[in-house]
């Protein structure tokens, strides 16, 4: 009983303090919190505000997710309806060892190889596909390796498609058999198995498996600080460098935030908390409603 | 249903004849861009392939074999990631390995100069480790004891909830609350305890989860048998239930360690980073493997950059040492599912 209230005891704490350690910030916080763009706490007077940051870890998630879901869905699939049963145990094992690969390790190959092999499909994006508002880039400023939002939400894909693709493994698995027997009894082929008996009943635990994965990619930070060339500009430009997320800018400001800088930065984590918290609470409903619960990666 | 069937020579004819193509056009360019060979080539292939099936066997199995070739490539798009950064953190980490790299710390070494090494980092995670396991492993037990072998109704079926929910708090919050409440609000400093500390709120669902799915492994009977000769339930657990989870704990417990060690976030906020050797986790800033990389990765010179990928490298070797070896342990353990 005490063990378990515990757990509660961690996450009520965890609000308390954050809430108390951030109340200096806000008396001394010139403009509003909420709608500020720029992120300068220890000028005199001080102007900071979460909404750049907010903005842009927002647009990164949801990058990220629109790339990572298709293809955690396929590896899903893969491992639950395709790759031969004793191979499929080791192939999930595989794909966990994704997760276990350190973010700081994501950061430093994001950073030295992937943004300047990205160089090529940005320009690619740029040129062609322009008119697109999320690719527009007026000024060329991709002509070298952008540090975008684009960059960092390719590693952020990366870094959320195993957590996806365990819970939606563990979707496909709850399907009754029978039901898949009878497809494939009337004659379909596999696709049409899928299609009609396996993905109706998993639309809710991968609605689930998504936001969870959200809530993943919105709290990441180190890989996210080192990937992303930072600013505070608000605009759906996803190519150009800058930007910043909530979390990269607690990373990257704290070592040298003065007085108002740290509580100001332990305000916009206290918005990260809520956020993740609000998407995390949601997803769990949704996974528990859908009677999926990821096995944890040992058994 | 059964209609005229491809063989499987067509199939790899049809998906060669598009990697042709894609090499073909390739030629159009100065250079060889792998790139666009493989990505046109996978296209290519799974068009001829389909459009052949459709010709002979007809849109339904078509669909079928383009639907089953799309999943496959999938499967190979998400593994090449892990590909790609355990090979290239090999290549360019791995080389610079020395013995002054492992025997010595940062202390006196500017970003622009070689030299200097990664003791003081491996002895920082040592410690942080150590103690967040030591922390976290008795609490995440009673927790999972709890929950599995005492939890009635709504309080228990709570508590597992906010369990998942707690593996979703972002590990630079978790750095942020230790910073709040042990560094600035007992007024301690930055430490390697402190750290410690934000790595066990990390720690602690995952140990919880595990062990909860390891004790509920135990067969009933075992239970029964120890239930019927008069032992207390207190010490059917402690001497039955546990020991004989006691594989699986391990496993759990190496898996988390795994996880934590590669963790840099929180120890930003509360270990600090140090070049000197501390060896008191209690007092003083300390560096860490994770740290490590992170700081020199961000400086402008190339000797810097080099040490970034060898304690990347380090790092990796550890990380993925510990999950190898806890799936080997797994294997052996009485209790695994299929």
């Amino acid at each position: 009983m005490l063990a378990g209230a515990f757990v509660l005891l961690v996450l009520a704490a965890i609000a308390i303090f954050l809430v108390v350690r951030s109340l200096p910030a806000f008396s001394h916080d010139t403009k509003s919190f909420w709608t500020t763009f720029e992120w300068l706490p220890d000028n005199s007077p001080a102007v900071f505000g979460v909404a750049a940051l907010a903005f842009g870890t927002a647009l990164s998630a949801v990058l990220a997710l629109v790339m990572a879901f298709p293809v955690a869905v396929a590896v899903a699939l893969f491992i639950s309806d395709y790759a031969p049963r004793r191979l499929a145990r080791w192939l999930g094992y595989v794909t966990d060892l994704l997760a276990a690969v350190p973010s700081v390790v994501f950061g430093l190959w994001g950073l030295f190889w992937l943004v300047p092999h990205l160089t090529p499909l940005q320009h690619w994006l740029a040129d062609n596909l322009g008119f697109i508002p999320l690719f527009a880039d007026s000024k060329s400023v991709t002509a070298n390796a952008s540090r975008s939002i684009f960059a960092a939400s390719v590693v952020l894909a990366i870094m959320v498609l195993p957590i996806i693709s365990a819970i939606a493994r563990e979707v496909f698995r709850q399907v009754d058999p029978a039901l898949k027997e009878a497809a494939l009894g009337l004659g379909s082929t596999r696709w049409e198995m899928i299609r009609t008996a396996v993905i109706p009943p998993s639309k809710g635990g991968l609605a689930g498996a998504t936001i969870l994965g959200l809530g993943r990619a919105l709290g990441e930070t180190i890989a996210v600080a080192l990937v992303l060339g930072s600013s505070y500009a608000v605009n759906f430009k996803v190519l150009i460098p800058g930007k910043n997320t909530i979390a990269a800018n607690i990373a990257t400001q704290f070592g040298e935030a003065g007085r108002i800088g740290r509580p100001a930065l332990i305000a916009s984590g206290l918005v990260l908390f809520a956020m993740t918290m609000a998407v995390t609470l949601l997803a769990r409903w949704i996974i528990y409603r859908a009677g999926a619960v990821e096995r944890s990666a040992v058994a | 249903m059964r209609g005229r069937r491809l063989s499987r020579n067509a199939v790899f004819g049809a998906g060669l004849s598009g990697v042709a193509l894609a090499g073909v056009l390739n030629l159009a360019y100065s250079t060889w861009r792998w790139a666009e060979f493989v990505v046109l080539g996978v296209v290519f292939a799974l068009a001829f392939i389909t459009a052949a099936s459709w010709a002979v066997e007809g849109r339904r199995k078509a669909v079928d074999r383009l639907v089953s070739n799309v999943v496959v490539s999938a499967f190979l798009v998400a593994l090449a990631p892990l590909a790609l950064v355990v090979y290239f953190t090999a290549v360019r980490g791995i080389p610079h390995f020395s013995a002054v790299f492992f025997t010595h710390s940062l202390a006196g070494v500017p970003p622009s100069e070689t030299g200097g090494g990664i003791a003081a980092a491996i002895q920082g995670t040592v410690e942080q480790v150590f103690l967040a396991t030591l922390i976290s492993v008795p609490i995440g037990l009673l927790v999972a004891v709890y929950v599995t072998e005492y939890g009635r109704g709504v309080f228990a079926r709570a508590i597992r909830f906010l369990v998942d929910v707690m593996t979703g708090i972002p590990s630079i919050v978790a750095g942020l609350f230790i910073y709040t409440f042990l560094v600035i609000g007992l007024h301690q400093g930055f430490s390697g305890f402190a750290g410690s500390l934000a790595l066990s709120i990390l720690m602690l669902p995952v140990v919880i989860r595990s062990a909860e799915e390891m004790i509920a492994l135990v067969p009933k009977a075992y239970r029964e048998a120890s239930y019927a000769l008069g032992v207390t339930r207190w010490r059917t657990i402690v001497s039955v239930v546990l020991p004989t989870a006691m594989g699986g704990l391990v496993t759990g417990v190496m898996l988390a360690v795994a996880r934590v060690t590669g963790e840099t976030a929180p120890l930003l906020l509360t270990a600090f980073d140090n070049n000197y050797l501390n060896a008191n986790p209690f007092k003083g800033q300390q560096s860490s493997l994770s740290l490590i990389v992170y700081t020199q990765a961000q400086q402008a010179y190339q000797p810097a950059i080099d040490r970034a990928w060898a304690a990347a490298a380090t790092l990796i070797l550890i990380v993925i040492g510990l999950y190898v070896v806890a799936r080997l342990l797994t294997r052996r353990s009485a209790f695994r599912h299929g």
